[in-house]
């Protein structure tokens, strides 16, 4: 058995379980008589675990030298795409009833919603590259594309804190987290540093 | 357990009933947790009996009533209304209650009773969401409300102690809670214990938490929107499954306002959202 196999296995698991889940709990009833606002929550959350796990891939490759694991990185940022069309789905098709006068009036109107937006849209155009042959076709800016997926990594968190009514201490440990995996690209944003100051920075 | 009462009203509003079991699972009561089913699954041994309410402050005779003296002196009523969430959904629920105007006369409110206040119950044995900021989402308890005088004496503000025939679930605010159907449903306090008139206005719960986006009057207004929901439409909850709840205009005053749009004259109900 080939480890990136199960591995990917593994994780194809842990991210289709909860949406199985999902439905059993709406189908019952465990989610409430009114369960729209549950799904379309439940699903939100599953965008910034399945984000969480993507940006975890490198560090960990890079701590453990499992140049291999690096091989599973997509398939986790497909399926944080998966979950972010999904939740955008439930709330056109549960919440706005497929009204999309007012999908568009509440992205426009609605700070929230213009956050979840803006990072659907990056989210789309990382998954709408995310195959090898625009992999090859992009080259060196197909990274400078993908990071885009930083700002995802902030604006996730601020589109969850806008959208609760109170109690923001969950995301705001959600922010805090990103920001720590952020903090671990150390020799990106050194470099991004040095280009914004333009002076020569010794490395230490 | 069942309740008498005689006489249904709607007030000119035919919407469909929203079905029982939804009206009993999906609420917003945070004493019992942030989700909309947590009152369902965490308030079941919640006591209602023993229960006080008490009425006083700016009154000649204030008083203190068991449920049972609430339902033997004020013959109850079904008050078929529609209750609007600040979050965009609303549904259609047969309350059964009594006026508030009639406790307060009996009170007799003196000269400077110009605002009612209202509290929950402060029980973090029974609430969890009272133990603890996390659990509670944050907001400080006990909850309170209030409504101006001529708001609280006007004859569709009810005080209710049952739905669909019965007593109040206590995911619903068993024993007795406000209903305003022409407002927001924050508006509407659970387990009331204390009703307190009073000269200025008194604080309220959300008003204090986030005063730029719920207001002390709360009126239901598509003219005036919230940070976070359009409030020019509304997703009316009611038979059948997801794709069968319907996308509706929401009316100014949630549709009373031949009622109660008097009551506003000449206030910019912009500046008093």
């Amino acid at each position: 058995m080939d480890r990136v196999w199960l591995t990917k296995a593994g994780l194809h698991l842990a991210c289709g379980l909860p949406l199985v889940w999902l439905f059993l709990a709406v189908q019952s009833g465990a989610a409430g008589g009114d369960p729209v606002q549950y799904i379309i929550h439940f699903l939100g959350m599953g965008i910034l675990h399945t984000l969480a796990l993507t940006l975890l891939v490198s560090p960990v490759a890079r701590r453990f030298r499992w140049g291999w694991l690096m091989r599973v990185r997509r398939l986790l940022g497909l399926w944080c795409f998966t979950y972010a069309a999904l939740h955008l789905a439930a709330f056109a098709a549960f919440d706005l009833l497929f009204d999309w006068q007012l999908l568009l009036s509440e992205i426009v109107k609605r700070p929230y919603i213009l956050v979840g937006m803006v990072a659907f849209v990056v989210l789309l155009a990382l998954a709408l590259t995310s195959p090898m042959a625009m992999q090859r076709r992009l080259g060196r800016r197909w990274q400078s594309l993908h990071r885009w997926v930083y700002l995802v990594a902030l604006l996730g968190p601020i589109h969850f804190w806008w959208s609760v009514k109170s109690g923001n201490w969950e995301p705001a440990l959600y922010f805090a987290g990103f920001l720590a995996l952020l903090l671990l690209r150390k020799p990106w944003w050194q470099a991004q540093l040095r280009r914004w100051r333009r002076t020569p920075v010794t490395s230490s | 357990a069942p309740l008498h009462y005689q006489g249904s009203q709607r007030y000119g509003i035919e919407d469909a009933l929203t079905p029982e079991d939804k009206v009993i699972s999906h609420n917003n009561f945070y004493e019992f947790g942030t989700g909309k089913t947590d009152p369902l699954h965490y308030a079941q041994e919640f006591k209602t009996e023993p229960w006080q309410l008490v009425v006083d402050g700016e009154v000649d005779k204030p008083g203190s009533y068991s449920i049972a003296e609430l339902i033997n002196q004020y013959p109850l009523e079904e008050r078929i209304y529609r209750m609007r969430c600040v979050e965009a959904w609303s549904m259609v629920i047969p309350w059964l209650g009594f006026p508030l105007s009639q406790l307060l006369e009996k009170a007799q409110p003196n000269s400077k009773a110009r605002y009612v206040a209202f509290e929950t119950l402060y029980d973090p044995e029974q609430m969890r969401g009272q133990r603890s900021g996390r659990v509670g989402g944050g907001i400080n308890f006990p909850y309170v409300e209030g409504l101006r005088m001529d708001e609280a004496m006007h004859p569709l503000t009810i005080l209710s102690l049952g739905l669909y025939g019965k007593t109040l679930p206590p995911q619903n605010g068993a024993p007795v809670r406000l209903v305003v159907p022409w407002k927001y449903g924050f508006k509407g306090i659970k387990s009331i214990v204390r009703i307190h008139l009073t000269e200025q206005q008194p604080p309220t719960t959300w008003n204090q938490l986030a005063p730029h986006e719920y207001g002390f009057y709360a009126n239901v207004n598509p003219a005036v929107h919230h940070p976070r929901w359009s409030q020019a439409s509304e997703r009316r909850i009611g038979e059948g499954g997801l794709l069968s709840a319907k996308r509706i205009a929401t009316e100014p005053f949630n549709g009373y306002g031949e009622f109660v749009a008097d009551l506003y004259q000449g206030q910019d109900l912009r500046r008093d959202y």
